[in-house]
């Protein structure tokens, strides 16, 4: 196998509650949030790789990571070879995000409603320097815009963000991350706030882009049902945790992780013969809270199929097949059934 | 099936007068729903879906008025009653409505209890330890623990304040229940616990529900009927396991295309090209055409009727029964759809004059 694009390394990210001085003068512990806690992943060129999972398990703060808009409290980072957790001075931390693009969740308020089309791609442009007259630039802008099939790209340049449908929008913003020409893009829940027809259009886009652009996505989504389609890799993440993760194909076709089973029987089936009676969901509660995360696997509390040293070890990595790896003490052990009763 | 009629709908318009023209956000709907049946209604934004729960309600917000058309609920004519009429008559009791983003819904400043009682304070004057046995009870049916009657919004999590949000929609056994994207703010995982609690209430408890969603693999799972909505109009209405076996209409075939499935590997997602008409000013004919692979000569200029094809109604001239109609040529485009002609379309919301740009803030 080739030398992963991106490597992660026991990446770690604590964040710390800022105690009141009353509470400081009572001596209250200080409370940490461990949102991310020691995560390994490899992505390779050109080789998708989505993370799923619920809302606080810590899936975005990944991202933010890899962007270095947040500094990890321990681990290591890598790309293309080079420890990126480790640039500590601004220069270079331009030089990586010129290589590195994200995408947010909400078109509708990551673009500037005060600049029009044109400003706004132009932006990156300027702060990285590239183009040296208002000519190049708007060539370059108008070949951004054609790429993500804004066409024909004058009629866009002048237009403000309110002028634009949520799929147009989030096109654009698919634009502004291309036109430094990326090596690698975070897309942090891209198609979530659009709808079902919409997201189609824009999940094929940005999948056409991959070869057109020689580009890599780094997907966070919660819908489980796109990753398939998009990516080549996932992992699932649990409470700061991948607990599984693989060949996308093989993990949900044979999902190990008693979680990520639980993941697939929740995703909604568009067959009414399927899905008429009442699944058994076989999870209950809610996520816990990461300043509180269980003892041994984290994932005990809520398991249908906890035992007693779950509650005391945490789970090493088991490989469960080729490039397929699960955190439990009884991966490959436990069977998937959708059941469903009348 | 025989059981009461609890709701029938009968050409239904619903317009927003605004300045810039008259928006048809609904136009012509009918479709009838009996006691414990469930409908779903879907489509992508902004084809009318919310504004005709509103309707139901007679809740519409001005400059909305309902135009014309009848809304037979249990016998009272909705459509006619006045404001008090309707607060008293039919909110809560006879038809409630679980809205769109119902967490933020909440008042943080008060108790889950002190919101929850108000129905039953307003409507059956009841209050104090009996309203509260009442709204425990219904805490309960919803898979909540009593004491969440005493705790505040900002305690629970999502899934328990929609939960809580359900359970005061069902305090006064309306007949019907309207469910406004119910979960779509939620996580997988709790949102098949809020279906599967859904599915069961409403056998329990034998109501009506409707649910609107642009999302057709949640309503498999919930809904007897399907009625699919575009462009202000209801396109296709039939059952839904006719319509998720064989969709009729080209819109309702894009549309269940578009769902990716998790069990096969895909190439490429379908997907609909364009984006929906500006409704002061609809395409003439059929509404769909100019996003429709399937479009005729004929769907530029006339609109379409309501065909019954085999128990399915469909708006849609490819079932015609008129020759002239069933041999018009297929439409001839350029391109299927470009994104010219929808900027314009923008544009023309606001105003068509072509801004200029001013002399570039960002050159330095």
């Amino acid at each position: 196998m080739a030398e992963p694009l991106f490597k992660a390394r026991n990446l770690t990210k604590h964040f710390q509650i800022t105690q009141s001085f009353f509470q400081k003068l009572r001596g209250k512990e200080k409370q940490v949030v461990r949102a991310v806690d020691g995560v390994d992943f490899d992505i390779y060129w050109k080789k998708n790789f989505s993370v799923v999972g619920e809302s606080g398990c810590g899936k975005t703060t990944v991202g933010k990571l890899m962007m270095r808009l947040l500094d990890p409290t321990a681990g290591h980072m890598y790309m293309k070879g080079e420890d990126i957790s480790a640039i500590s001075n601004r220069q270079q931390l331009k030089a990586y995000r010129r290589q590195t693009q994200m995408i947010y969740q909400d078109p509708f308020s990551a673009l500037d409603p005060r600049h029009r089309i044109r400003t706004i791609l132009e932006e990156p442009l300027m702060i990285h320097d590239i183009g040296d007259s208002r000519e190049e630039r708007t060539d370059m802008i108008h070949e951004a815009l054609e790429e993500v099939r804004l066409t024909p790209p004058e009629k866009f340049l002048r237009r403000y963000p309110h002028m634009l449908s949520g799929g147009q929008k989030q096109r654009v913003s698919l634009a502004r991350a291309m036109i430094l020409n990326p090596d690698f893009i975070v897309a942090d829940e891209p198609v979530s706030m659009l709808d079902v027809s919409v997201r189609a259009e824009v999940l094929n886009l940005m999948k056409d882009l991959i070869d057109e652009e020689d580009v890599t996505y780094f997907y966070i989504t919660h819908d489980i049902s796109t990753t398939r389609f998009f990516t080549d890799y996932i992992g699932v993440m649990y409470l700061g945790d991948i607990v599984e993760k693989g060949r996308v194909g093989d993990v949900l076709d044979t999902p190990s992780h008693p979680y990520t089973q639980a993941l697939l029987v929740a995703v909604p089936e568009p067959d009414p013969e399927r899905g008429r009676g009442v699944k058994k969901v076989p999870i209950t509660g809610e996520i816990p809270s990461g300043t509180n995360i269980p003892s041994g696997c984290r994932f005990h509390p809520r398991c249908p199929h906890a035992k007693e040293i779950c509650e005391k070890k945490d789970p090493e990595e088991i490989k469960v097949g080729k490039e397929h790896t699960a955190k439990c003490h009884f991966a490959g052990e436990i069977e998937f059934d959708i059941e469903v009763a009348k | 099936m025989d059981s009461k009629m609890v709701l029938e709908v009968d050409e239904l318009c619903t317009h927003y007068l605004t300045t810039d023209g008259e928006v048809m956000a609904l136009d012509d709907a009918s479709f009838k729903l009996h006691r414990g049946e469930s409908i779903g209604i879907a489509g992508e934004s902004g084809c009318g879906k919310s504004t005709l729960a509103f309707s139901l309600l007679n809740q519409v917000q001005p400059p909305g008025q309902i135009m014309s058309g009848s809304i037979d609920l249990d016998g009272i004519q909705v459509a006619d009653l006045t404001e008090k009429e309707a607060r008293k008559k039919i909110r809560w009791k006879k038809v409630s409505m679980v809205f769109q983003g119902a967490m933020e819904i909440m008042t943080p400043v008060y108790t889950v209890g002190h919101q929850m009682v108000e129905p039953l304070k307003y409507h059956k004057g009841i209050e104090g330890k009996k309203a509260r046995d009442i709204c425990e009870r219904y805490l309960e049916l919803v898979n909540l623990d009593g004491s969440i009657f005493d705790r505040y919004p900002h305690e629970l999590s999502g899934g328990q304040k929609q939960r809580v949000i359900i359970a005061t929609a069902l305090l006064l056994e309306p007949d019907l229940v309207i469910l406004d994207e119910p979960t779509t703010a939620l996580d997988v995982v709790v949102e098949a616990r809020i279906m599967n609690d859904l599915k069961r209430l409403r056998r329990e408890l034998d109501i009506s529900m409707i649910f609107i969603t642009h999302d057709l693999s949640i309503l498999a799972e919930v809904s007897d009927n399907l009625a699919i909505m575009y462009a202000g109009w209801i396109v296709e209405f039939g059952s839904s396991k006719d319509i998720y076996k064989d969709p009729k209409h080209p819109y309702t075939e894009k549309l269940m295309a578009a769902i990716p499935d998790i069990r096969t590997d895909i190439e490429r997602l379908e997907y609909i090209p364009g984006v929906p008409p500006n409704l002061i000013n609809p395409p003439a004919g059929c509404r769909f055409h100019p996003r429709c692979h399937k479009a005729m000569e004929v769907c530029k200029e006339l609109e379409p009727e309501t065909y019954d094809v085999g128990g399915v109604r469909v708006k849609c001239h490819l079932y015609s029964e008129d020759e002239e109609i069933a041999e018009s040529e297929e439409a001839q485009y350029e391109t299927a759809y470009d994104d010219e002609a929808a900027a314009e379309a923008y544009e023309g919301e606001l105003g068509k004059e072509e801004i200029e740009e001013p002399d570039e803030i960002m050159e330095e």
